[in-house]
Parts: C-alpha cells; structure tokens; sequence
C-alpha cells in the first residue's frame, strides 16, 4: 500500500473551489485593501500618528463607531419586530411591507440622505414638529444615527426572517403547555433560538453602518469635530491631495471594523455551539 | 385523573375537524385516540391539552370532575409530547427537562437541587442516564422522543398526552418503543391519550381505543372488542385487511334473507376457511389466480367462480403445504366468521 495514497473527499472539487476561493478573495478583497496598507507604509510613524490620532479624527471615529452601534442595535430589536409580523401574521398589504423592507438596498444612499434631511429639517415633515420640542434630528449625531438605521434596516429583516420561518410553533406550545408565561417564552425559548441570526444581521447592520457615506453627508451636516463620520474625512483629505492620510485612516477603521467583526463571529459560533452533531 | 369531554366542535373555516365528539378518559388507563389522517384526532387531543379551543357552543372538557375548559394549557397539569418532539435546541438534555421546573412562579419552584435530583431520576426512568448534557440534535429519534416525555414529566402532570408519538420513527425502534411505553404505564399508572394512525400499535399497547373518522367518533372499547366486534364497516375496514362481497355471489351459498337487505359481507382473510374441491359442493366455489408464500403466513388470491369477485384469503403455510394447491386449482371456501353492518348478522 502506498504512502502516498491521497484522502479523497466524497465531495469532489474541494482543491478546485478552494483555490478559486481564495484567488476570488485575494483579488476582489485582499488586493484593494492591501493597496491601502502599503501606502499607509510609506508613512513614518509620527506621521501616522498624526494623520490617524488627531482630535479631529478621534471624534469621527467616536461618532462612527458610536452611532453604528446604536443603529444597529436599534435595527435588531426593531427588525425582529418587522421580521416576526411578517413571518407569523397575515394582513391585508403585507406583499406591500415585505418589499417596503428591501428600499433601503435599493435606493441610492444619496436619495436616502437628502429625503431624510428634507423631512427632518427645521421646516420638514417631522422637523417641524420635533424642532419646537428641542429635538433637532437634521445637522446632528442624531441625524447621522436615523440615516444609519435606515440603511441598515433590510438587513436584520432579512437575515431573521427565513429563520423564524423555521422556527416550529410547537416550540412555543411546548413551552407554553409546561407552565411558561408568554415572557418566559420569549426570553428562554424564542430569543435564544434566534439569537445566532439576531447577531448576524446585527453584524451586517453594523458594517453597513461603519462604511455608509451617502446617506450621512447630507443629514449630518458635516460639521468638524460634531457630525464628521470617518469614510467623510477620508474623503476630505482625498479632497486635499493627502492620500496617505486618506489610507491611514482607511487602515485604522478596516483594522477596527475587522476585530469587530471576528469577535461577533466568534460570538456567534458559541451561541451556536448547540449545533454541532 | 379521569378525563371527560362532551360535545366537543371545531372548525377550520369550512372545514369540519370535529363535529360533536364525547371523550372519556377512565384514571389510570392507556387510551388510543386512533383514526386516519384528517380524522380530527390530533385536533382533539390539543383541545384537551388547551392549545386549541373548542368551538363556542362545545360542552366542557373536565379533568377528574373538575371543569378546566377556560384554565391555559400551562395550568392545566398535563403532560404533551409532540409529535416532533419540539424539544429545545439551545437547551441541554438536562435543560430541557428541568425547563417546567425552573419556569414556575419563584413561590411554587423547587430548589435548583430538588430540580437537579428529579432530572436525574427521570432521566433514569426513560433510560437516558449520562446523556443530561447533550444537546438534542446530538441524540437518536428514540432518545429524543424520550427526552421530550421526560420533559412532559417533569412538571408531574395528572394527564399525559402524546401526538403520534412514534410517528416520526423507524419501524424498528417504533416496535421497541411502544413496548416500552405500555411497560412504563405499567409502572406510573398514569392517565394517558395518545394518537396515532397505526391501526397495529393501538391494538397492541391501548387499555381502550377510540376509532375516529371524519371528525366523528366511530366506536370505543378495548382493542379486543373493536376488533370483534367493529361498529362500523369503516372500523371494521380500518382494523385490518378485510374482503368486501356482494351479497349476490353469495345468495346461492347462504340464502340468509338479512344478508341480502345489507348487500355486504365483510370476511376477514384470515376467516376464510379453503377446502379442495367437492363436485356437488353449493357453497362458496374459486379458483386461485396467485400464491404469496412469503412470510409467516401464506396468501392467496382466488376469483369466485360465478361472481368472477377477488378474494383474499390467509392461511398458515402448514395448511397450504397439506392442501398441496397449484394455480387455476378448484377449491371450496368456507367462511368461519363474517359481518354484514345492516343488522349485525352474524354467521
């Protein structure tokens, strides 16, 4: 018998598609962002430093990371919301609201941004109403936050809802019928089964959020230390010739945003450790 | 805990799942709710459980006496396994029984000790000891069927109530289980409905079976009598193979005047009795047309010789051994016992 003899898998192809894999993600992913980390080399450290420490910068990551997390925290629970009526009800209309949730993806983000602006600024639909009471939405943080939210939303619906399709109502009668209340049911049953799902779309949410700038420049107003998020200064020192600060900023948010990621992933795979035969 | 439902109605738009059935669970009995699909008999038994209500209108469902038609089915102090098993994923073997435990109000709920012991001890019961940390997608059918009734227990229910539950295994295990189900009643005594499709395990392990067809009940009586004595010919059909003659292939044969208002004899297989043939002979007369001889007991197809009707006929594989048939071969046939529903003839 041979050493040599190769493992082969029941599943052809693996080497084939592997490669492709990877060759697939080099050049679509890995080569851009690579491209944004050498330049960033060119840089001597204090140069770096400045270029990614300034106050100015510290406040748009502040607010990026900050309002992104807000927004798509706000999209889990409300998403389970949407995601849950739609899945279990019928109503009159409800073709109409499922695809209501995808106008998020569809709409270019600048359209997003100038339709909420115009609704939320002082003489706007809900301006005006919010305005008298002290609430300003336009040309602040908060306005930031609604457009993250908003572009955020499809996708914790999305992610949620053919999960909740297959939760089986047998669940909840089973709990019902051992003596839980509806809340019991909710937290130790219902919640727990969907929050690996929960979690991903709150990660997609999430990054969606940190990179939006479409729909943000418009509400937020764009006012230095207050309402800059990060992908607008990187266009600002594009702007200015400084492509190097532009990268550097780049790699501070993408390194970021990537730690992020990988802990909710890693969250997710042990909330999801029941699955494992 | 005896169970007692009246006149219990339920529709689903125009569709009627149960049209006015009467229900008694006697304490302490294994009771088969048994019927095709379709036949209301899941539906009633979530009625009883309380996760359906009956329809307005619908008498009331009482537990020992005690009317419980308005108390949810938390509070109603039954167990149900589904037919699924439901059984909670994130949640460990151990979890999952606990689960009726550790829900109740902060007053009623036993110390995590107390709850720990009663796992383990149910977990024995079903004979699922050292599996209490698994998660249910790591555990065979049966295991997680047993879990599921383990869970069911936990709460010690007055009333336990099972939806098809070997439904979703293989034939194997299914016989393995339902052995062990009528053992284990023997042990806990405890009031029991379950509903199944399977006309062989209700007969089998049932103190009482309840026949339903078409949101009706058809008949109730031990497995003995529903078997003797079918009600009805879709009871007597449902039951087991039977053959349906006319009455007139059989006038000359047996002249009863009663038989011929009825139009039909139900013959089991089984109670047709075949002789080699007689010239002269004025009962029944058939040729065989096929010969299965496979399995423990031999069948034989023969067409009736004037009324040119099939009928199946079993025999042991002794018998047909000594009557040495071939096919095309001439033969008597006797029916040793049969059923016409007209008037309950019998022969």
């Amino acid at each position: 018998m041979s050493l040599l003899r190769k493992e082969h898998s029941v599943l052809p192809g693996f080497g084939l598609s592997l490669g492709f894999t990877l060759a697939y993600l080099g050049l679509i992913v890995l080569v851009p962002l690579s491209a944004a980390f050498l330049k960033t080399a060119g840089m001597s450290w204090d140069e770096f430093v400045a270029a990614v420490a300034s106050p100015r910068v510290m406040a748009a990551y502040r607010l990026s990371f900050f309002a992104s997390l807000a927004a798509a925290t706000v999209n889990a629970c409300f998403g389970l919301i949407v995601a849950w009526v739609l899945v279990r009800y019928t109503f009159p209309g409800k073709r109409i609201v499922d695809a209501l949730v995808d106008l998020p993806f569809a709409l270019p983000t600048a359209v997003a941004g100038i339709a909420l602006t115009a609704i939320y600024a002082k003489n706007g639909w809900l301006g005006q109403w919010l305005e008298p009471h002290g609430v300003k939405v336009a040309f602040t943080e908060i306005g930031v936050f609604v457009a993250l939210t908003f572009v955020g939303l499809p996708f914790v619906v999305r992610t949620l809802q053919p999960v909740l399709e297959e939760l089986e109502p047998e669940i909840e009668e089973a709990s019902a019928s051992l003596g839980a209340n509806r809340w019991q049911t909710i937290s130790r049953v219902l919640l727990p089964e969907l929050f690996p799902a929960l979690l991903t779309g709150f990660a997609l949410s999430f990054a969606r959020a940190l990179g939006e700038y479409g729909s943000v420049v418009f509400i937020s107003g764009n006012m230095p230390m207050r309402t800059e998020i990060v992908p607008l200064l990187i266009i600002t020192k594009l702007e200015q010739y400084d492509y190097r600060g532009a990268t550097a900023i780049a790699v501070v948010m993408l390194t970021a945003s990537f730690a992020l990621l990988l802990l909710i992933n890693l969250l997710q795979k042990w909330s999801r450790r029941h699955h494992r035969v | 805990m005896s169970v007692h439902a009246t006149n219990i109605r339920k529709t689903f738009g125009a569709f009627t799942a149960l049209g006015g059935v009467d229900l008694n669970v006697p304490a302490g009995k294994l009771v088969a709710l048994l019927g095709p699909s379709g036949s209301g008999k899941t539906t009633l038994l979530r009625i009883v459980a309380g996760l359906e209500q009956a329809d307005p209108g619908s008498g009331p469902i009482s537990f020992h006496g005690e009317d419980v038609t308005n108390v949810p089915a938390g509070k109603r102090k039954v167990g149900f396994v589904f037919q699924h098993y439901a059984l909670f994923r994130h949640m460990t073997v151990f979890e999952n029984i606990a689960f009726g435990l550790k829900v109740r109000p902060r007053r009623d709920r036993p110390p995590a000790s107390d709850i720990a012991d009663r796992v383990q001890k149910l977990l024995k019961l079903v004979q699922l000891e050292g599996l209490d940390a698994r998660f249910p997608t790591q555990l065979s059918g049966g295991q997680r069927q047993r879990v599921a009734l383990a869970r069911a227990l936990a709460v010690e229910p007055k009333v336990l109530l099972l939806d098809e539950p070997f439904g979703a295994l293989d034939a194997k295990v299914r016989k393995d289980l339902r052995r062990w189900l009528r053992r284990f009643h023997e042990e806990i005594h405890l009031t029991t409905l379950f509903v199944t499709h399977d006309q062989e395990e209700a007969l089998e392990i049932a103190d009482e079976v309840v026949i339903m067809n078409q949101a009706k009940i058809e008949q109730v009586g031990t497995p003995q009598e529903v078997y003797d004595r079918p009600a009805s010919p879709f009871v007597y059909q449902f039951l087991g193979n039977v053959n349906v003659l006319r009455a007139p292939a059989l006038a000359p044969t047996v002249g009863a005047p009663a038989l011929m208002r009825d139009g039909q004899l139900y013959v089991r297989p089984h109670d047709i009795g075949v002789a080699p043939y007689v010239p002269g002979f004025t009962g029944l007369i058939a040729e065989i047309r096929s010969i299965h001889a496979a399995g423990p007991q031999a069948r034989l197809t023969v067409e009736q010789l004037p009324g040119r009707e099939l009928i199946e006929v079993e025999l042991s594989r002794a018998e047909l051994v000594g009557l040495s048939l071939n096919l095309n071969d001439r033969v008597c046939l006797r029916l040793r016992q049969s059923h016409s529903f007209n008037d309950d003839y019998e022969i």
